[in-house]
C-alpha cells in the first residue's frame, strides 16, 4: 500500500467468477498519518472507501478483461467498525452483486486479523479508457498486484 | 394507456421519486426523464438500478444510448416516461417467453 499515491491493492489473492480477494498491508510510516492523527495514527475511513472500490475495480476489469474503465460513482452503507493502523494486514474482499448495463453493483469488505473494519455497497460505471496512458498504467498494476492471466 | 403500462409507469414513477429529488407529482406519461425531469447520470443509474431489480430485468441502457446516439432511434422513444414503462414492459414479456 502506498497511501500518497492511492496504491491500494497490494496483491491479488484470488479472483473466482464474481468475487475478488485481495490483500495490502498499510505502511509502517506515511505522511498520512502526519495529519489523521497526531499521537495516534490511523487510516482515513475515505481511504477504506478507495480501497474497497480499487478491489471492486479489479474485479471488473478482470471479468471484462480491460474491454472497459470501471470507474466509482457512489458509495452505499459505508461503515466503519474498527480503527485499522500502521503495519496492518488488510483482506479485502468485493462480489457483484448486481450487473447492469454499463455499470456494476458490488459488496465489499474489509477485515483484519479477522476484525470487520469497513464495509460498503459500490457502484461502478464502466467506460471506455478515455486515454491509452490510463490503459497502460492499468495494465501495469495488473501485472504487479497479479491480476490472474496478467502474471508477469 | 393500456393498465398494464399504467401499473409499470406507477411503479417507475415511484423508484424515479425515491431516488431523486423529483416530487412523485411531477411526473407525467409525457415527462422525458432527462429533460423534463432534470435526472442526472448519477441518479439515473441508480434508478436503473432500481428498476433492474424491481421488474428482474436487465435495462439495456447501453445499448439504447448507442441507438439514440447513431440516430437508430428517437431518444422519445426511451426516455420519455409512457415510452419507458411501455419498454420495460416489453423486456419483462421477453424474460417469461
Amino acid at each position: 500500500m502506498r497511501l500518497e499515491y492511492f496504491q491500494m491493492i497490494d496483491r491479488i489473492v484470488s479472483l473466482d467468477g464474481d468475487t475478488i480477494q485481495v490483500e495490502s498491508r498499510v505502511p509502517e510510516a506515511s505522511p498520512v498519518f502526519e495529519g489523521h492523527f497526531p499521537g495516534h495514527p490511523l487510516v482515513p475511513g475515505v481511504l477504506l472507501v478507495e480501497t474497497m472500490a480499487q478491489a471492486s475495480g479489479w474485479l471488473i476489469l478482470g471479468r471484462n478483461g480491460f474491454a472497459q474503465m470501471p470507474f466509482l460513482m457512489s458509495v452505499k452503507e459505508a461503515k466503519f467498525r474498527n480503527f485499522v493502523g500502521p503495519d496492518a494486514p488488510l483482506d479485502v474482499t468485493s462480489k457483484v452483486t448486481h450487473d447492469g448495463s454499463g455499470f456494476t453493483v458490488c459488496e465489499a469488505r474489509v477485515m483484519s486479523g479477522g476484525k470487520r473494519i469497513a464495509d460498503a455497497e459500490i457502484l461502478l460505471r464502466s467506460m471506455p479508457f478515455p486515454h491509452p496512458d490510463l490503459e497502460a498504467a492499468m495494465r501495469a498494476n495488473a501485472v504487479r498486484i497479479g491480476l490472474p492471466g496478467h502474471a508477469a | 394507456m393500456a393498465a398494464e403500462t399504467t401499473a409499470t409507469f406507477d411503479k417507475v414513477a415511484d423508484i424515479i421519486a425515491e431516488n431523486s429529488e423529483v416530487a412523485r407529482d411531477s411526473i407525467t406519461p409525457d415527462s422525458h426523464v432527462t429533460e423534463d425531469l432534470g435526472i442526472d447520470s448519477l441518479d439515473f443509474l441508480d434508478i436503473v438500478f432500481a428498476i433492474d431489480k424491481a421488474f428482474g430485468i436487465k435495462v439495456p441502457v447501453e445499448k439504447w444510448t448507442q441507438e439514440v446516439n447513431a440516430g437508430e432511434k428517437p431518444a422519445e422513444h426511451y426516455f420519455v416516461m409512457k415510452n419507458l414503462a411501455a419498454r420495460i414492459d416489453e423486456l419483462v414479456a421477453a424474460k417469461q417467453v
